[in-house]
């Protein structure tokens, strides 16, 4: 088992590195860059800048010199100082963008996770032992308006009410009361209420499709021998449920721990905005449009280390559930 | 009936039915029989013929819904700490209450087809095989447990029992899977075994072997055997008394020798002419003709008189034969031998 993981870890190394490379380059395929834009810029709203000065912007930013090694400077500082380079466009390290915003993106998408989770795999369990029933099909019912509907339309349509109802603006991340005090318990519990309305309207689709996910698994491995023959032995049929077919369903739901990040992350951006979150995925979307290349590069590649590292997870958990996954290889 | 000590199960007039979208199954529609204590019922059919579902509703492991029995009693005989024994109604228990499930898996034990997916993939086998005993024998601690599940490993040949019981199912071959399979279904010493085509999925050498240890377990811990098949040859090999069943009806029900070497009922002669013999000549074999009816199909009459070489238009597609006893303990249900038949 240790030696999987193990394995498993070294296997990351290239694939890694592989990604970084990717995050850097993509970004810089569109014709331009940031600098050129820049001074482009400045001309035309009528600063005189002379062909010297504008040689020295580019140089002091690095872009005088070849790609590969504005890519080499940018990894060596991140992997020897954990420096992630500079944003143009807020003028800022990207660390400290990624300090103020990071930890809240993968709060929400953690607690979103569990939400649509802790709402699913009970309907689930349901909706696949007792098929066909009532309830069934009302939960199927909401699982696909779940599914169905944008996420940022709901957004609006659940602020309204919180709005209309409860006179709670959900915009923001804090009260405008709080907005510049220092932190206190009673700054923390508003932000905790300002964060459940996105953690459900991101949760939620993820729910939908869980239930459908859930109940599809369950209903197939309840067919199976070995429930027959658990039930001959005489268990009950909350022990047998529980012992053998729910847990063998549970595995092509975890397997998928790390696909559900980025997906996650996407459905956010839209959410994020409407609701106005200081979260990754509008600075993505704005560092993008800006062609500030070290910040998209970062966002990307720790988006897509988190995705990695989710799928290494999955694999652990299925090689500790599943013996037939551990002992590939090791014996007959 | 139910008056003799050697009696364990008694099944009588049960009438099992699916619903399905498509129509209503009468898999099983008249079936009554006895197992005695430490004998052997062999009971032979076709695919849908009701064998299995008979063996599943003694069971109470009848898929319900879409099953539904609409009639019929199974009584088994309970022995009570010697004293005496006791009947229960089987079919008025719960099916998922604590009554049942006490004797499930406690006093009746079944093994299944598929020996391949008949264990959990993701638990050990003795985990699979401590857990009956855990549930049906009190004040069993888990160390006496795993030495019990050893000790039957042992004794179904399983070699290397104490290291063998911490494997999980994909590490045994199919042969060892249904000995482990015999060992959790004889794990709390049942009164009856239920065998549901226990060697259909393994090869010849293979079945042999399981049949001889069938035989070997039988004696040694004095059950009766429930043993379902559609292979004839198996079934005469192990079986004292013979049950035919064709479309949720039992068509012919005598010992062993009886039916092999005296059968009366078209169905049963037809299948023996369908076998080879090793001592016949080499003639070629001559199949049943026609084909099995539709399971949704309702028969007025007999359910094999489209398919029989000796129906009698006018008798046999009228009304449903009765099962008569032609001579003691020869059941028949066919109106050649019936007044209807003779005249």
């Amino acid at each position: 088992m240790l030696a999987y993981i193990a394995r498993r870890l070294l296997m990351l190394i290239p694939i890694l590195v592989l990604i970084s490379m990717v995050s850097f380059f993509v970004i810089q395929l569109p014709p331009g860059d940031w600098v050129s834009t820049y001074i482009m810029n400045l001309r035309t709203s009528g600063i005189n800048l002379s062909d010297q000065e504008a040689d020295r912007l580019t140089a002091m930013y690095g872009f005088d010199q070849p790609e590969y090694v504005q890519y080499l400077k940018w990894m060596q500082g991140i992997l020897t100082k954990g420096d992630f380079g500079y944003s143009f466009q807020w003028g800022k390290p990207v660390n400290d963008l990624l300090r103020e915003r990071l930890p809240l993106t993968l709060a929400v998408s953690i607690f979103a996770l569990f939400v649509s989770w802790l709402i699913a795999i009970p309907i689930g369990i349901y909706s696949a032992t007792h098929p066909y029933s009532l309830v069934d099909y009302i939960a199927t019912f909401l699982g696909f308006i779940g599914l169905a509907t944008p996420g940022f339309l709901l957004a609006y349509i659940l602020a309204w009410i919180f709005f209309r109802y409860f006179n709670f603006s959900t915009m923001g991340l804090f009260s405008t009361a709080f907005l510049d005090s220092p932190w206190s318990w009673a700054k923390f519990a508003d932000m905790l209420k300002h964060l459940i309305l996105p953690i459900i309207i991101i949760g939620l689709p993820g729910a939908g499709s869980t239930i459908r996910v859930m109940r599809a698994n369950l209903m197939d491995e309840l067919k199976k021998q070995y429930v027959i023959t658990a039930r001959a032995k005489g268990l009950s049929e909350l022990t047998l449920l529980f012992k053998y077919p729910v847990r063998l369903a549970f595995n092509p739901l975890f397997s998928t721990i790390g696909w559900l990040l980025p997906a996650i992350f996407s459905g956010e951006v839209l959410v994020s905005i409407v609701l106005s979150l200081p979260s990754i995925g509008p600075l993505l979307l704005r560092a993008t449009l800006a062609q500030d290349m070290y910040l998209t590069g970062s966002i990307v590649l720790i988006l897509s280390t988190l995705t990695v590292l989710g799928s290494l997870i999955s694999d652990i958990y299925l090689a500790w559930s599943d013996p037939r996954i551990r002992y590939e290889g090791t014996s007959k | 009936m139910a008056n003799s000590q050697d009696v364990l199960v008694e099944v009588q007039d049960l009438q099992v039915h699916f619903h399905l979208h498509e129509g209503v199954v009468r898999a099983v529609d008249d079936v009554s029989f006895t197992i005695h204590q430490g004998q052997t019922l062999g009971v032979i059919g076709e695919s849908g013929s009701g064998k299995s579902v008979s063996a599943q509703s003694i069971m109470g492991i009848v898929p319900s819904p879409p099953a539904k029995q609409i009639g019929g009693k199974i009584f088994m005989h309970l022995s009570d700490n010697g004293t005496g024994y006791r009947v229960v109604n089987l079919s008025e228990l719960p099916p998922k209450g604590n009554e049942f499930r006490a004797i499930r898996g406690k006093e009746i034990g079944m093994i299944f087809q598929e020996p391949m997916t008949s264990f959990s993939p993701v638990h050990t086998i003795g985990d699979q095989i401590m857990e009956a005993i855990l549930l049906h024998i009190p004040n069993v601690s888990k160390k006496e447990a795993r030495e019990r599940t050893i000790e039957i490993l042992r004794r179904v040949g399983i070699p290397k029992a104490e290291r063998r019981v911490d494997n999980y199912s994909h590490q045994f071959s199919g042969g060892m899977r249904q000995r482990a399979m015999i060992a959790m279904a004889l794990s709390c010493n049942p009164k009856l075994l239920i065998a549901d085509e226990p060697t259909t999925a393994l090869d010849v050498t293979i079945e042999a072997q399981i049949l001889e240890l069938l035989k070997d377990l039988q004696q040694e811990f004095n059950m009766a055997i429930m043993y379902i098949s559609h292979d004839l040859a198996v079934v005469g090999g192990v079986a004292d008394e013979v049950m035919v069943m064709y479309l949720g009806l039992v068509m012919e029900h005598a010992s062993a020798e009886e039916v092999f070497e005296n059968p009366l009922h078209p169905y049963t002669q037809a299948l023996w002419r369908s076998i080879p013999k090793i001592d016949g000549d080499l003639s070629r074999l001559k199949p049943i003709s026609g084909t099995l009816p539709s399971p949704f199909a309702v028969h007025k009459g007999c359910p094999f008189f489209s398919r029989c070489d000796d129906r009698i238009v006018g008798v046999c597609d009228m009304a449903r034969p009765p099962l008569v006893e032609v001579k003691p303990g020869h059941k028949v249900r066919c109106y050649l031998y019936t007044e209807q038949g003779k005249g």
